[in-house]
C-alpha cells in the first residue's frame, strides 16, 4: 500500500519529500511533488519546498515505493500498547518527592 | 497491492453499501471532536466531492493568478521590483502545485484537473479576471487581493481535512510577504508626485470591490456555506470575513493616505461593524458566467502554456525511462 495521491496513470511519477531543516534534527516529510526521474524531484523539491532556506537535505522516495499500515485496522495494529501505562514513567508513584528519580 | 483510489472506493462501498454505520459514525465523531480527516478515512462521498472542488478550484486560481502580475516584471520600475515579482509569482506556482498535491490524496490525478481548468469544466477566482493597466494595480492585488486571500485562508489553517490544512500553513506563511510588498508599492506611489499617487489611487478604486466579491455571495445567497461549516472546512461566514476584512483595510487606507471608493463606508457604533453600500452582484456574476473583463485571454493562456509545454513533458519522462532501462542493463 504507498502513499495518499500515487496514482500510476501520470505521465510523471508522484515523489515524497522529507526535508532536514537543519543539523541535528531528522528529514520531515513536507509534501509532494511530480518530476519524471530522482534528479528532477531532488531539484524540484529545492525549487518548491526550499525556497526560504527551509532545509539543509531533502529526500525524494517514489510514492510508490511506501509502505504504510492498513487504514481500517487502525484499532486493531496499534492495540498492544493499551492498557500497558506501565511503560510510561508517570505509571509510578511511589517515587514522589524523592530526588533526581 | 491496491492504490489509495481503489481503497477509498472500497472504503466508500464497505461504508454505504453494507449499511454499516460505524465509519459514518467514526467520520461524525472526528468532525465533532474538531479533529482531522486524513486521506485513507473513510469520509461521505459529498464531503470528498466538496473537497476536490474546493481545493483544485483554489489551486486553479493559485495558477492562473500569476498572469496578471507575470505581464509586469519585464516593466516593473527598478531590478529589485522585478526580482521581488518573479518571487511572488514564483509563490503562487507553488503555492498551486502544494494544493494540487493535497487535492490528488483525494482520488483525483493532476493532469484531470488540468484538463477540467484549461477545457473550461472548472472554476477559478473571479478577481484574477481583471486587467492590470498599470504598475499600481501590482500595489493593490498585494494589498488587496492578496490581504482578502489572507483573511479567507487563515481559517483554512484549520480545515477538517489534514491535507489541505497543511497546505494552507505553508500558503499562509508565504502570503504576508505578498501583501506587504503591494502596500508597500502604493506607500512609495502615495510618496511620489501628484501622477503617482492618481495612479495609486485608480488602482485602489479598480480592485478595492472586486476584493470584497471575493468573499463570495452574501450569506443568505451561499447555499453550500452551511454545510462546509458542519464539515468544519469552513470556519466563518462570507459576511463575517468580508467585515473583518474591511475593518482591517480602514486604519491601512489611512496610513497610505488612499480613499475607499465607498461614499456609505462608516463604522456604526450600534451595530459594532462596518455599514457599507450594496456590493454589485450583478458584475460578480458576470465575471463568474465567464464575462469578465480577461476571462478569455486568461484561459487562452493557460491552454497555450498546457500545449506548449507538451514536448517538455514527453521528452523528460522518454529521458527517465531511457535512463532506467540503462541502468538496469
Amino acid at each position: 500500500m504507498s502513499t495518499p495521491g500515487e496514482m500510476g496513470t501520470e505521465s510523471w511519477p508522484l515523489w515524497e519529500v522529507f526535508v532536514r531543516a537543519n543539523r541535528g534534527l531528522s528529514h520531515v516529510h513536507v509534501g509532494s511533488l511530480h518530476a519524471p526521474d530522482s534528479d528532477m524531484a531532488v531539484r524540484n523539491a529545492r525549487d518548491l519546498y526550499t525556497r526560504r532556506n527551509e532545509g539543509v537535505s531533502i529526500w525524494v522516495v517514489p510514492a510508490d515505493a511506501i509502505t504504510t499500515s492498513d487504514p481500517d485496522a487502525k484499532g486493531a495494529f496499534f492495540e498492544s500498547p493499551a492498557g500497558k501505562n506501565y511503560r510510561h514513567a508517570v505509571y509510578y508513584t511511589k517515587s514522589e518527592g524523592v530526588k533526581h528519580l | 497491492m491496491t492504490s489509495p483510489a481503489d481503497l477509498s472506493v472500497a472504503g466508500a462501498a464497505r461504508g454505504e453499501q453494507s449499511g454499516d454505520e460505524a465509519a459514518q459514525a467514526l467520520f461524525d465523531d472526528l468532525i465533532a471532536k474538531d479533529s482531522r480527516i486524513e486521506p485513507r478515512d473513510w469520509m461521505p462521498e459529498a464531503y470528498r466531492k466538496t473537497l476536490i472542488r474546493q481545493i483544485s478550484q483554489h489551486a486553479h486560481s493559485e495558477i492562473i493568478g500569476m498572469q496578471p502580475e507575470s505581464n509586469w516584471i519585464t516593466r516593473a520600475p527598478s531590478l529589485k521590483r522585478k526580482a521581488i515579482l518573479m518571487a511572488k509569482v514564483q509563490d503562487e506556482a507553488g503555492h498551486g502545485l502544494y494544493l494540487y498535491s493535497a487535492a490528488q490524496t483525494l482520488g483525483i490525478t493532476r493532469e484531470e484537473m488540468m484538463l477540467q481548468l484549461i477545457e473550461g469544466r472548472a472554476r477559478y477566482s473571479s478577481i484574477f479576471n481583471y486587467t492590470t493597466p498599470t504598475w499600481a494595480d501590482m500595489g493593490a492585488i498585494g494589498w488587496l487581493v492578496d490581504g482578502a486571500a489572507i483573511c479567507n485562508q487563515v481559517p483554512l489553517c484549520r480545515a477538517s481535512y489534514g491535507p489541505y490544512g497543511r497546505a494552507m500553513v505553508r500558503i499562509c506563511k508565504e502570503e504576508s510577504f505578498h501583501q506587504r510588498q503591494g502596500f508597500e508599492i502604493l506607500l512609495e506611489l502615495m510618496q511620489g508626485t501628484e501622477a503617482q499617487r492618481e495612479m495609486a489611487q485608480g488602482a485602489v478604486d479598480r480592485w478595492y470591490w472586486p476584493s470584497l466579491m471575493m468573499f463570495g455571495p452574501p450569506d443568505d445567497q451561499s447555499p453550500n456555506s452551511a454545510q462546509s461549516m458542519a464539515w468544519n472546512i469552513k470556519r466563518f461566514s462570507n459576511d463575517d470575513l468580508r467585515q473583518r476584512f474591511v475593518g482591517m483595510l480602514v486604519p491601512q487606507a489611512e496610513v497610505l493616505g488612499v480613499t475607499l471608493p465607498d461614499p456609505n463606508l462608516r463604522f456604526n457604533d450600534a451595530t459594532g461593524q462596518y455599514d457599507m453600500s450594496e456590493i454589485d452582484w450583478t458584475e460578480f456574476n458576470e465575471v463568474l458566467a465567464g464575462r469578465g473583463p480577461a476571462n478569455a485571454e486568461r484561459l487562452r493562456r493557460r491552454r497555450e502554456a498546457h500545449e506548449d509545454g507538451a514536448w517538455v513533458r514527453e521528452a523528460a519522462a522518454e529521458y527517465a525511462r531511457k535512463q532506467a532501462l540503462k541502468s538496469a542493463a
